[in-house]
């Protein structure tokens, strides 16, 4: 009798959890979308819904929390301008922690919140997993930051847009620069084996050098797990006799090396790419080590031109950082959905699946100003073209390298 | 209930846990019909099956062989790749069905093989000394597959531990596991009916194991070694065996993960030993040695963080504070004190309902 007592026990508490699920599901969804309401325009009938999905907890929140917060900004901007089409725009970010299951978790509340469109996801792995969801259900995805190519042309998904550099594009710009300009003579490579962003700019680098005919010495790899200590990867490239040392790596990893070649003597030219952006804020860095480091990026908050001041003064106000690359794409992402929903005419009656069919149609003939470059265009395969503009450090500020 | 009374206790026990699994499977399936169930109850599915499973696993390793794995997110992270993997190179050659149904064998058994290699050394040590070295097999098998290529392309396949450029491939190859990146497109074949077949076969395995002639031996080993080499049980083959068991249900659950989602990659999040953490809190959570309680727990712990996405940036804070709140209630010797004086205990309850009977 006991048995069958605990059994009931254990349907009936495994049943409350399922009901406890789909009811929550729903009021979660709503709360999702009061919280919404509180931070801009209510989520009112008839609104476009845009869903972000990005990291905005664990190790690569600082990502996924700049593209929120900037593209915030762009659809307050819209909203305060009279929204796309006359439709206000109300902007929903769910947090995938990093993670391809966590994403598409992320993913499936945007959908049961009736998004039209997904602006995301801001990390390459889970966008992946995401963009074989989105293109089954034929849901829009225009990523700010996912730069792989992976997540479109080498599988095929007509639906996810690019607003960064793809990898291969950073990787072949970046040698073409460094041999045409005649940097240096030897190059060395310090890159990420652990992060698909690092590795396929390195791979397209080393592809683009090797054609050149650039001297450069085998890539010294580190991961994620050891980016604390690049002193063997330094000595290595030191002894080779490297003048320049390429860095497809992130900020924070850069002020290390910058820091330990500084203390070693050892002062090549350093050339990274756009996730070197940011090392000027990193607090507690000296900026002075950064004198004279070249970077490849489609945007630096110190540009002078009204968009980006307008931008870097808001964001400031509003979140009290300067905004990096991450988020500069975020906020034209928020500017391209609006362009072609106006291009393409249409409303918010329309479901996710038309606005997906009729974006994939019109966005190759769009060309479109923002932050990170002038008449962006984009390829029916869903990468982007636009001129990738190298700076150079100089007195603690970029100031363009032509 | 009549046909019950001749089958013995633990068989049903199996067969009141399978029952309730079989109907909540069918009232999903009724609630999805009907259009009640969210995108996101939906997409959880397969993942609660998942773990379900990996819990399910490390139970057995915890609960009946009694020793503290921290490493079974790295067996799950083999059965994950190798089935991957071989879906991917066959995906245009062998048609879905037997495709499944081979890649999980092939999963199943990748696990168990490292699971019995890697229990050999791991298996001489005892409690603490046991959980780091598992914790380290599971880290070094996350870091080797985060340096594997593989490509495919007319000539063949390409292998190389370096990077991707050593493959030497020609233009029209295809990379197949990129290192770091892992591996992208695997078919997505694990629906929930899959996942709960599967997990079914999981229960049943493992509930037979522990209460066979092996699985009394193991149980007896756990309980005190020294009695039980004494009437000549040869403990090492039966810890094996029982290590080696829980390997491969793991490996079960990494196909089921691999196949569930588009992109694969070995990280600290998904197969290092955050995640082997995680099975063992779902473990612990459910009762150490409980099977049904462990499927339990995971179900709950999972929807969790999902369902508080309403709170914002403050639902990683609240899981933590409820994961910890839950732990107390269920595992705090005051606190259990307290439901022991207050009836409030899983016998204390019974109980009550039992005097009802009698006095009718």
């Amino acid at each position: 009798m006991k048995k069958k007592l605990f059994s009931l026990m254990l349907v009936a508490s495994m049943t409350a959890t399922l009901f406890a699920g789909c009811g929550s599901a729903e009021s979660a969804t709503e709360g999702a979308a009061t919280t919404e309401a509180d931070a801009t325009t209510e989520a009112v009938e008839g609104s476009w819904k845009i869903g972000g999905i990005g990291p905005m907890t664990g190790a690569a929140a600082v990502y996924g929390n700049a593209v929120m917060n900037a593209a915030q900004i762009a659809a307050d901007e819209i909203n305060a301008a009279g929204g796309i089409n006359g439709y206000q725009v109300a902007f929903n970010a769910q947090d995938d922690e990093h993670d391809q299951q966590k994403s598409v978790n992320a993913y499936n509340t945007l959908k049961d919140w009736g998004a039209h469109a997904i602006l995301g996801t801001v990390t390459t792995a889970p966008c992946i997993a995401v963009a074989a969801e989105a293109n089954n259900d034929r849901v829009f995805m225009l990523t700010p930051s996912a730069s792989s190519p992976d997540v479109n042309v080498t599988n095929g998904y007509d639906n996810v847009y690019q607003v960064c550099f793809s990898d291969p594009n950073q990787g072949t710009a970046s040698a073409d620069y460094i041999a045409d300009n005649a940097i240096g003579t030897k190059v060395g490579i310090i890159y990420n084996s652990s992060d698909a962003y690092s590795t396929g700019i390195m791979t397209t680098f080393v592809a683009e050098a090797t054609a050149k005919g650039l001297d450069f010495v085998d890539p010294e790899a580190f991961t994620s797990d050891s980016n604390q200590d690049f002193s063997t990867q330094l000595t290595k490239l030191q002894s080779e006799g490297c003048d320049v040392i390429f860095l497809p790596t992130y900020y924070q990893e850069n002020s290390l090396i910058l820091n330990q070649a500084n203390s070693m003597g050892y002062a090549p030219i350093f050339f990274g790419v756009d996730g070197m952006d940011g090392i000027l804020s990193l607090e507690g860095f000296d900026t002075s080590l950064a004198e004279g480091v070249y970077l490849l990026t489609p945007f630096a908050a110190d540009a002078q031109d009204e968009l980006t001041k307008n931008f870097v003064a808001k964001y400031q106000e509003k979140y009290g950082e300067t905004p990096n690359q991450f988020a500069a794409d975020a906020y034209d992402a928020m500017y391209i959905y609006k362009a072609a929903l106006e291009d393409a005419n249409l409303t918010p009656d329309a479901s996710a699946a038309e606005v997906c069919e009729a974006l994939v149609g019109n966005m190759s003939t769009l060309s479109v100003d923002g932050l990170t470059g002038t008449a962006m265009k984009w390829s029916t395969d869903g990468t982007v073209s636009k001129a990738p503009k190298a700076v150079i450090i100089k007195d603690g500020v970029y100031v363009s390298a032509e | 209930m009549k046909l019950l009374k001749n089958v013995t206790a633990p068989t049903q026990k199996l067969i009141r846990t399978v029952a309730a699994v079989v109907l909540v499977y069918i009232l999903m399936e009724i609630l999805i019909a009907a259009g009640c169930i969210s995108s996101l109850i939906q997409g959880l599915l397969v993942p609660v099956c998942t773990y379900s499973i990996a819990a399910v696993a490390l139970n057995l390793c915890v609960g009946y062989l009694g020793e503290l794995s921290l490493g079974h997110a790295g067996f799950m992270c083999l059965g994950a790749f190798a089935s991957a993997y071989f879906s991917k190179l066959t995906a245009d050659t062998i048609p879905d069905v037997p495709r499944f149904i081979l890649a999980l064998i092939i999963g199943t058994a990748v696990a168990a093989l490292f699971g019995f290699l890697i229990a050999i050394p791991v298996l001489r040590l005892k409690g603490d000394y046991l959980a780091i070295v598992t914790l380290a097999f599971g880290e070094i098998i996350k870091n080797v597959m985060n340096v594997i290529y593989v490509g495919k392309d007319s000539v063949g396949l390409h292998f190389s531990m370096k990077d991707q450029l050593s493959l030497g491939m020609s233009v029209d190859g295809k990379m197949i596991i990129n290192g770091a990146q892992g591996i992208t497109g695997t078919p997505r074949q694990s629906t929930f009916t899959v996942g709960v077949v599967l997990l079914i076969l999981a229960l049943i395995i493992t509930s037979n194991f522990v209460n066979s002639r092996t699985g009394r031996a193991v149980k007896a080993i756990r309980d005190n070694r020294i009695a039980a080499e004494t009437v000549g049980l040869p403990v090492s083959k039966y810890k094996l065996i029982a290590f080696t068991l829980s390997a491969a249900i793991a490996g079960v659950a990494g196909v089921l993960y691999s196949h569930s989602l588009n992109s694969l990659t070995a990280t600290t999040n998904n197969f290092g030993y955050n995640m082997s953490i995680m099975i063992l809190v779902y473990v612990v959570l459910g009762g150490i040695g409980n099977f049904s309680g462990g499927i339990i727990a995971t179900t709950v712990l999972l929807l969790l963080p999902e369902l508080l996405r309403g709170m914002a940036d403050y639902r990683m804070l609240i899981y933590s504070i409820v994961l910890i709140a839950l732990m107390i209630f269920n595992w705090s010797p005051d606190v259990q004190k307290w439901k022991a004086v207050n009836g409030l205990t899983l016998d204390g309850i019974k109980a009550r309902f039992s005097k009802n009977k009698e006095v009718q």
